[in-house]
Parts: structure tokens; C-alpha cells; sequence
């Protein structure tokens, strides 16, 4: 029943600022566990997209509406701040490319990971911690890590570490910005396989900003191709990969190293 | 010519008062809610009670009797400057007995005898907000304590925990007022926050670098954070005072000589004093206590 | 005979908008049918489309023209026009699909990577895997390798994994592309075992052959695709 009703409804989501247009007419369906990669290069409005539909940026004009867990559909900016805030940290999740804008670097891995039980009510001490542990054996952090802060993990454990604070409270929403940039490639390759893990396992939805076309093959069901603000195309991934229809596409396809 | 006319009753001018006043009064009327305010210059530098000092000399009346007591003595520099100081431009009559006051100004403690009724507990207060240590944005705390999002509050408790096997903050310890806001209760022991919880009294808290002012009005439920396996504990001393012998009171620790001596004595100078003296045997020294200037 | 799989009237071309809009037309009203108990096998040179045509069928290239029915969870889809979602839920369920070269994953076993058509369906995890490391021994893969990821195996062993993969699930169609192009003779002689198992259970197969006997021993019917070449209707 549910896996026939979207998620998400993005309809005509336009952000302009001033004369410049940051995306524009952006409208598509997510629905539960499907990863949908948007990519397109640096100002193609990929991230600004993210950000309106994650309610950290308001749009110019169009809606953005999400079934909540009673089935109940709400649009995001009619809901008030504290319904969005709560949103924030139980439904849904936000991997930032940059760790330190996603962790709390100065506490400890578990508090990191501890911090969202905490902020919807978990009381137990004992039982926050457990959880901690549990979620960093499943990133692939040593458990002995647990009290050690942010500050002297390595990019890639930091990036691990973000996701497991954002995964402990089972969201069934993600939102990624670029999660792989700025990582050594082989850290990379084991992030994409963590993550691609944990999104069939946990039957997870998201929406994966990258300019790497490997990254949105191997996570993403769907993609959506972005040029100047807008959608140029947008379909199955592997099509999209294989048999790109337009121009532009066919540029970002061909443009990729083969090694 | 006395120069000390030229100033109005209590130093501050009335506008400003009133002005603070009207901040109190929001202040009661949400409990532990941090109600910003005009701080103005006082005649001490910041961090020796200025938001204290102000939110005093709003509330003081000619009638009042105040008592001003540092880590809970009465004789300390702060506490014997700031008395001097509103004897010289309130005229008000001053004490160290908590009994007798109706206005106590503190750093620090809360006196070990119980307040009453119609008594004001004014603290001074450092650093007001609570989330700080983890939050340094105003702009996310307010929206925190706003929206009520307090997780942040157990992630200091946790991190406590985490490092010292049990929850390691012995002063400054947040309590969550009337069920609402989250406050911090300034630099008290946290063997002092129950009795915060349904005092007779009114507190005030004033801030005065940090330009904010909060309250707790009488019989407000004051509650300290914990977690359910890691409950609210006070601080327990395995002594009496080695001065009067009372039990179940803060003790301050007092280096006697450079060879290891020391001793324990009430941190609060009046309630020791005061037990000292009702004691039978020492009935004659009444006559001579020293009375502080 | 029951057809799960009707294709009428598909055409494809590529456009190549990076040199000058050039069109370069690959197949044209491509109809033909796939019967159950069957193996039917695409004819023709290399580069006539043959590749194209089972992609297409895959989802993986989009038709210009034209419908692909298939039979899917009591319905009939038109993969031609269906929505990425629908593609999926063939592609789990409906249309298996063993590819001309293995894509690798980073860190994943090759026993994961052939026991995850199953366990995307639901199949208890263990089980999944018991049944790929059958397949795997039945395709002569060295024991030793079941637990390395397959990227630095040599194209043969790729190639063995990519035909485990395909064959694991009981998906009532199957489309073949050149899986024995790069194997010896005794595992060549496995595949089209399995290949005639696939027909005995019902499953309507599709596939592209390089070896002609490989093809003369699965094939129940051969279409020949130079028939779907551009410019043969209007000519």
C-alpha cells in the first residue's frame, strides 16, 4: 500500500535570488526507498534544490509536501519551525560534505551519535550509550572510539561518524551533499559501499547531490540531471548512464576518466 | 559637601528601574526565561555582581534589610563591598543574619537556613545560558529554548558520564524549571538545587556583562537533569563541620598549615555561627560577636 | 504457448548532440514475441543492434517508438513508456538479465554480489548466499575466491559471477547477452545446462550467442535481426 505512495512531492520548486536563478520549476515524486541522485556541476543549482526541499532554504515559489508517519501528507513550509526542527532530527537525516557542519566536534563519538536519542527523550544513560555502540560498529568505527571526539578521527571516519548520528533515529528520509567529496578514493569507495549497505538494509529514501556520476551509479534508482537551475533530464540511472538522450548528458557521460 | 547626595536612592536612576523592574517582572511571569535587558555601567567592573548590584537596587526599599554573602560568608571582599555600597547610597539597614533579611544578595550559595516567605534571593549570574558550553550561536539557543529542544542539555550530562563514570558537573548543574525552561542556576554547588525547588522565596537572577535577567517565583518546581540510571545526586561530606558539627551542610575545605592540615567548616559563615552560638555552652560569647562592618 | 513478452513496432537511434546532432539510426520496427519453455536467440553480424535490442528490453536503453509488453505481477507493462519505478519492479521480478561484462561494487563479495537478486526480493540472507555459493561451485569458481569481490578477477571468473547473478532468481524472463562469449568449454557445457533447465521451468529465455554451437544447442528459434534494419520498411 505505502510502497505505491510517494514520500515526497516536489512541485514547481523555483528559488530565484534577485535575477539569478538559483533552480527552477523542479517538480518529481520520491517515493519510500528510492535514492534519487541529482547531479549536474558546480552551480547548476543542485544544492540549492537540496536545500528547499529539506526546509533549510525557502523557495521562491512551489510546494514541497512529505507523508508523515500517521500517512497524514503536510507541506513543509506551512508546518510551523518546531514541526520542521522535529522533522529535522527524527524523520529525516542531512549528510553534509563537510563532517564538522554535521558533528559536533567537539564531544564524544557517542554523544555525537547519542544526541538525537537524547533530543527525543531517550533517558537512559546505559541504553543511549549501547545504541551509540551498536550504530558505530555499523559505520566500521572501532568501538574503543566511543569517547574519543570528532576532532581526531580521520575525513572518512568523520564522514562515517555523521552518518551514524543521522541514521540512530531510523529516518526513512536522507538528504546527502556531495558525502563523498573532498575524500581519498579508496576512503570513497568504502563510504559508497557502507552507505549503499545501509540504504537497501534500512530501506531508506534519499536524495543524493553529486557531481560524481560513479557515485550516483552506485547508489541511485533514479537520477536527475541538472543544467542552470533546471532539469534537463532525468530517468532510471543506469539510462541515463548508458543512453543519455540529451545534449548536455551526453557531455557529463563522455567527460568521465575511464580508468 | 556630601557627593553621595548627587546620586539617586539605590544609585540607579529611576527609569532604569523601572526599566529592570518591568524585565523582573517578565521574568517571574516565565519562569527561568531569560529576559534580555539595558545593563547598565555600575561603579565594579563585570563579573563582581553588576547584574546582581542592578536588579538590587530595583527591588530595594528604604525598609528592607539586606545581606550580601560571597561563597556563602558574609565577610569576603564582593559581599562586604557591595553591602557598604548600598548602605551608602540606599541608607538601608544591613545584616548577616538570613533570618532577618528581606532582600540576600548571593554569589555562589544559597543560605543553609530555609527561606520564607517574602524573602528575595538575588544571584548573580556569569554566564546565564545553559546551552553554551555546546551551542556558542544566540541565535540557536534562543531557538532552542523556544522550540524546547533540550537534547543538547543530557549530551553535557552524557559526555560527563562518558568521561568520569558518573555525572561529573558539581556546580552550575541545569534544572529545568516549572516543566518549561531549562536554566542555568549560576555558579551554586549542585548540592544547592533542592533548595531551589518550591522555595518560599522569590529568586532573581541578574546577569549583568550578558545584559539578562531570569527568575524563579515562589513554590516553583525546580528540577535538576539527569538520566533514569544516572540520577541527581548532591554532594555528600563524610563529616560534620569541624566548627558547630552540623551535618548535611556544604563544607568548604580550609588549609591550616603548608604540612597537609586541614579542616572542613560550613561554607554558609551565618548558619555556623548562628548554631555556635545558641549552643549552651557558649552562651557568653554571644555578647561578644564581632559585628561586621 | 504463453507469451510474457511482446515486442511491436520498437525503434532506436542515437542522437549525438557532440557531433553536430548527427542521428544514427540502430534498429527499426523490431516486433517479435518470447514464448515461455523457449530460448529464442538474436541473429545476425555484430553492430546490426542486437545488443541494443536486449537492452531496451532491460530498461537500460530507451525506445524511440514502439511497446514492450511484459507480464508483470498479473498485469501487462509497456516498458517502452513505464516509469522508472515500474522498470525496477520488472527488473526484480519479472526480467533477469545477464549482461556482457560484470559491473563491480567496491568491497562486495562475489557470493553478494550473486546471492543480491535474491535477497532484494526478500530471501532470508543466508539462504541467499547458500544458494550462490551452488551456483558458483556448479560454475567452477575456485572456493577461494567466493568471499573477494570480483574486481580483480579475470574475465572468465567476472563472467561466471555475472551468470550466477543472473541465473540465481526464478524470473520468468531471462535475456542473455553473449554469456559464454569469454568461458572455456567445460563451463560452456554448464551454462547450457542451466540454459535447458530455465526452458523446463518455464522461464522464456532471450539471448545473443557468439559460438555457433552454443547456439544450435539452446536456440528453439533464431530471429534475425538484419530484418529490423533502418530504411528495410520503406525500401
Amino acid at each position: 500500500m505505502t510502497a505505491d505512495t510517494p514520500l515526497l512531492r516536489v512541485s514547481a520548486v523555483s528559488k530565484s535570488y534577485g535575477q539569478r536563478i538559483g533552480c527552477q520549476d523542479v517538480s518529481f515524486e520520491l517515493w519510500p526507498g528510492e535514492v534519487l541522485a541529482v547531479v549536474g556541476e558546480s552551480g547548476s543549482g543542485k544544492t540549492t534544490l537540496l536545500n528547499c526541499i529539506s526546509t533549510r532554504l525557502l523557495p521562491t515559489s512551489g510546494t514541497v509536501s512529505y507523508r508523515m508517519r500517521g500517512g497524514d501528507w503536510r507541506e513543509l513550509y506551512r508546518m510551523s519551525e518546531a514541526e520542521r526542527r522535529f522533522l529535522m532530527r527524527t524523520d529525516w537525516g542531512f549528510v553534509h560534505q563537510n563532517p564538522a557542519d554535521g558533528l559536533r566536534m567537539t564531544v564524544s563519538a557517542g554523544a555525537n551519535v547519542g544526541e538525537r536519542l537524547m533530543a527525543v527523550g531517550d533517558r537512559h544513560y546505559g541504553n543511549i550509550r549501547a545504541t551509540a555502540l551498536d550504530w558505530l560498529g555499523r559505520v566500521e568505527i572501532e568501538a574503543d572510539r566511543v569517547d574519543d571526539e570528532p576532532r581526531s578521527f580521520s575525513g572518512g571516519m568523520r564522514q562515517r561518524l555523521q552518518i551514524a548520528r543521522n541514521l540512530v533515529t531510523g529516518p526513512r528520509l536522507v538528504f546527502m551533499d556531495e558525502p563523498t567529496g573532498g575524500l581519498d578514493v579508496s576512503v570513497q569507495a568504502r563510504l559508497l559501499d557502507l552507505l549503499r549497505g545501509l540504504v537497501t538494509d534500512l530501506g531508506l529514501a534519499a536524495i543524493v547531490v553529486t557531481h560524481d556520476l560513479a557515485v550516483a551509479r552506485l547508489l541511485s534508482h533514479r537520477m536527475m540531471v541538472m543544467k542552470d537551475g533546471r532539469v534537463v533530464e532525468t530517468g532510471l540511472t543506469d539510462r541515463v548512464l548508458d543512453d543519455p538522450r540529451e545534449a548536455y548528458t551526453q557531455l557529463l557521460v563522455s567527460s568521465i576518466l575511464q580508468v | 559637601m556630601n557627593t553621595i547626595a548627587t546620586y539617586n536612592f539605590a544609585y540607579l536612576d529611576e527609569q532604569t528601574k523601572r526599566m529592570i523592574r518591568r524585565a523582573i517582572l517578565k521574568g517571574i511571569a516565565i519562569p527561568g526565561y531569560q529576559v534580555p535587558f539595558a545593563s547598565r555601567e555600575m561603579p565594579m567592573p563585570y563579573g563582581w555582581g553588576t547584574g546582581g548590584v542592578q536588579v538590587t537596587a530595583s527591588i530595594v526599599g528604604p525598609d528592607d534589610v539586606l545581606k550580601v554573602i560571597d561563597q556563602g560568608a558574609d565577610d569576603t571582599t564582593n559581599a562586604v563591598s557591595i553591602r557598604a555600597f548600598f548602605r551608602k547610597v540606599a541608607d538601608v539597614e544591613t545584616t548577616t543574619r538570613t533570618a532577618e533579611a528581606t532582600i540576600i544578595q548571593t554569589r555562589h550559595r544559597i543560605p543553609e537556613r530555609p527561606l520564607k516567605e517574602g524573602q528575595v534571593l538575588v544571584y548573580q549570574v556569569p554566564i546565564p545560558e545553559p546551552l553554551r558550553f555546546l551551542e556558542p550561536r544566540e541565535t540557536e539557543t534562543r531557538k532552542m529554548h523556544a522550540l524546547e529542544e533540550y537534547g543538547l542539555m543530557h549530551v553535557k550530562l552524557y559526555e560527563d558520564i562518558a568521561r568520569n563514570g558518573h555525572i561529573a558537573t558539581t556546580y552550575a548543574y541545569p534544572v529545568k524549571v516549572e516543566g518549561r525552561y531549562v536554566m542555568d542556576p549560576s555558579p551554586t554547588p549542585k548540592f544547592d538545587n533542592p533548595k531551589m525547588h518550591m522555595s518560599a522565596a522569590l529568586q532573581l537572577f541578574g546577569a549583568g556583562r550578558e545584559q539578562r535577567i531570569y527568575a524563579v517565583p515562589p513554590y516553583t518546581r525546580v528540577v535538576s537533569l539527569d538520566f533514569e540510571d544516572h540520577p541527581f545526586e548532591i554532594q555528600k561530606f563524610d563529616r560534620p563541620c569541624a566548627l558547630c558539627g552540623a551535618e548535611g551542610v556544604y563544607l568548604d575545605e580550609v588549609i591550616l598549615d603548608d604540612r597537609g592540615g586541614r579542616m572542613f567548616v560550613c561554607s554558609d559563615t551565618d548558619y555556623c555561627e548562628e548554631r555556635r552560638l545558641s549552643s549552651p555552652d557558649r552562651e557568653e560569647k554571644k555578647k561578644k560577636k564581632v559585628v561586621l562592618p | 504457448m504463453p507469451t510474457p513478452l511482446v515486442v511491436s513496432e520498437v525503434s532506436k537511434s542515437f542522437f549525438m548532440h557532440l557531433r553536430g546532432g548527427l542521428r544514427l539510426p540502430v534498429v527499426e520496427n523490431v516486433s517479435f514475441a518470447l514464448k515461455t519453455r523457449e530460448c529464442a536467440v538474436l541473429g545476425g553480424p555484430s553492430g546490426v543492434g542486437k545488443s541494443s535490442i536486449i537492452k531496451m528490453l532491460y530498461g537500460n536503453y530507451a525506445a524511440d517508438t514502439g511497446q514492450i509488453i511484459v507480464q508483470h505481477d498479473g498485469r501487462l507493462i509497456d516498458l517502452a513508456s513505464a516509469s522508472p519505478r515500474t522498470v525496477l519492479a520488472v527488473r526484480r521480478d519479472t526480467i533477469g538479465y545477464v549482461s556482457q561484462f560484470l559491473r563491480t561494487v567496491p568491497r562486495v563479495s562475489a557470493v553478494d554480489v550473486v546471492a543480491e537478486p535474491l535477497a532484494v526480493r526478500g530471501v532470508d540472507r543466508e539462504d541467499a548466499r547458500a544458494k550462490a555459493r551452488e551456483l558458483l561451485a556448479r560454475l567452477n569458481l575456485p572456493e577461494m575466491l567466493w568471499s573477494l569481490p570480483p574486481a580483480t578477477f579475470s574475465g572468465g571468473e567476472q563472467q561466471r559471477v555475472n551468470i550466477a547473478r543472473g541465473f540465481i532468481t526464478d524470473h520468468p524472463v531471462l535475456l542473455l547477452d553473449e554469456p559464454t562469449a569469454s568461458l572455456d568449454a567445460k563451463n560452456r557445457q554448464v551454462v547450457m545446462e542451466m540454459i535447458g533447465e530455465k526452458k523446463a521451468a518455464g522461464v522464456a529465455l532471450l539471448g545473443i550467442f557468439h559460438d555457433q554451437d552454443v547456439r544450435d544447442a539452446v536456440a528453439d528459434a533464431v530471429i534475425d535481426v538484419t530484418r529490423f534494419a533502418p530504411g528495410k520498411v520503406a525500401a
